[in-house]
């Protein structure tokens, strides 16, 4: 059976860093950073203070009140990036086959905060067991393709995928291998997480993989930096729309890209730690080159997961030294979570964007934050430090890595020829 | 308007999101308000810690009107 082309039709944002795609671009074109203090909840116990939230976002500019009610805020932002998305794409859903869509979703967590508050409640009160009904359908991670499918009638496949900080890699290639093998036309796919939370901060700084750098929360995230401290936390959405090819051409759509390929492995190591030398990573980069029908050599970007922590941007850089050999130093390699700190579940999805974005644009946004070199980073290695890189870019890689050792890797290719 | 009344009013309104003229005695919770079952449980829990009663689920079913509403708590706190 022959697989079929897939292609990106569509795309929607709701970043630290931009609400939408155009803002998106424009923060990471100009190196600016989302991080800074807290306002969601008083912070003065916490060992970090800050995070790279959604700013000026007012859920009733989008939801009537009975909708905000019933919405964690991860389901929120899936909803209003979806939306961008679907717009975007211009595909008419008047004339569409619904049952031909399908919406596959990644989030880390899912309803963090609605879960932490129901069960602060409960333990406030009595001891009866006076859950609001909506607890668990509000919480479950699959409730916010199940709220896009509801919001506009796709009746194909819908899930979500849950693989930590990997889970929007992997709802876009299952979305992908639905399209390749003829289950659906369109697909919805991204993630969106919302877990800057008392529960979330305490949960992360008890592990030590935050970022303490509170006396100045812009410079925290810093890839590849000697100095880098842990990551930053950040929320928020990204949506693409899939699209099989003929589809696309056949209604006339603007195509951003091709999706190529998607690599998938997993560290078998342990649950938090990544494998020192990247044996993982490196399984998930050559999977997805083979997946994908490519050589090293075609490679000219690479978004990597680069989160900012001690352990896994050495050994992830590591990895690609290993994977594309001499030609490493020839790509852009570059961590846009410098700039939006780490989405957890939707980072997949947004720095998938990003790489569109940058192949759009021919332009590579910067790995900001950088001061000094890490002794134990080749510097050979084109980092992209902190000044965006004009670049055409034929085909551009994005990395994502999650607790529990799992590993996903996407692969685009430009449509010009 | 009975200050019980006024309260579960309240209550429907913010909990619904509908109007306040649309919840007038005769007034389904689930036909005329827009309410699903998660909905009409939310309420019931939300009368039991305004007004400190306890609705068994026998007699919970047996509520599904703006009127009915009222007329049971205001028996069950006489």
């Amino acid at each position: 059976m022959e697989l079929k082309r897939v292609v990106v039709t569509g795309l929607g944002a709701l970043t630290p860093i931009g609400n939408n795609i155009s803002e998106y671009w424009e923060g990471l074109k100009h190196g600016k950073s989302g991080a800074a203090p807290i306002t969601y909840f008083d912070t003065s116990l916490f060992k970090t203070k800050f995070a790279c939230e959604i700013k000026n976002f007012d859920a009733k500019d989008y939801f009537d009140r009975k909708e905000v009610r019933r919405l964690d805020r991860f389901a929120q932002y899936a909803l209003v990036a979806s939306d961008e998305a679907i717009l975007d794409s211009g595909v008419d859903l008047n004339i569409v086959d619904k049952y031909r869509i399908g919406v596959i979703w990644g989030a880390g967590i899912g309803g963090l905060e609605t879960f932490q508050n129901e069960v602060i409640d409960f333990a406030n009160g009595d001891g009866t067991p006076r859950f609001n009904p909506f607890f668990i359908p509000k919480m479950i991670a699959d409730i916010a393709p199940g709220n896009i499918s509801i919001k506009h009638g796709f009746m194909g496949p819908n899930y979500a995928t849950v693989s930590a900080c990997a889970s929007s890699a992997n709802a876009m290639i299952d979305a992908l291998n639905y399209i390749r093998l003829g289950y659906s036309d369109i697909m919805v796919t991204g993630g969106s997480e919302a877990a800057v939370t008392q529960a979330g901060m305490g949960g992360f700084n008890s592990m030590h993989a935050l970022s303490t750098r509170n006396d100045d929360p812009q410079k925290a995230s810093r890839p590849f930096d000697a100095n880098r401290d842990g990551f930053v936390l950040g929320e928020g959405a990204g949506a693409l729309i899939l699209e099989e090819y003929e589809h696309a051409k056949a209604r006339g759509a603007k195509i951003y890209a091709e999706v190529v390929g998607g690599g998938m492995s997993s560290d078998a190591y342990h649950m938090t730690a990544p494998h020192p030398e990247g044996i993982g990573v490196i399984a998930v980069m050559k999977n997805c080159l083979e997946n994908s029908g490519l050589k090293p050599e075609d490679v000219d970007t690479i978004n990597t997961h680069g989160t900012s922590t001690p352990l896994g941007d050495v050994a992830e850089l590591k990895a690609i030294k290993h994977v594309f050999g001499d030609h490493a130093k020839n790509i852009n390699i570059n961590s846009t979570k410098s700039m939006t700190g780490h989405l957890l579940g939707a980072a997949g999805a947004v720095e998938a964007i990003a790489s569109i974005l940058a192949m759009q644009n021919s332009l590579v946004p910067p790995t900001i934050n950088h001061e000094t070199a890490d002794e134990n980073i080749d510097s050979e290695l084109n980092l992209t430090l902190n000044k965006p890189q004009e670049r055409k870019i034929k085909v551009a890689m994005s990395n994502t890595f999650g607790f529990g050792g799992h590993n996903a890797c996407v692969a685009f290719k430009s449509m010009d020829d | 308007m009975s200050d019980i009344a006024s309260r579960v009013k309240a209550i429907i309104v913010d909990k619904l999101g509908v109007d306040e003229n649309e919840v007038v005695t005769e007034a389904s919770f689930t036909n005329d308000l827009g309410a699903d079952s998660l909905d009409t449980v939310e309420l019931i829990m939300e009368f039991e810690k305004e007004f400190d009663i306890q609705i068994p689920d026998d007699q919970a079913e047996n509520i599904s009107t703006v009127g009915q509403a009222t007329s049971y708590i205001e028996e069950a706190k006489k």
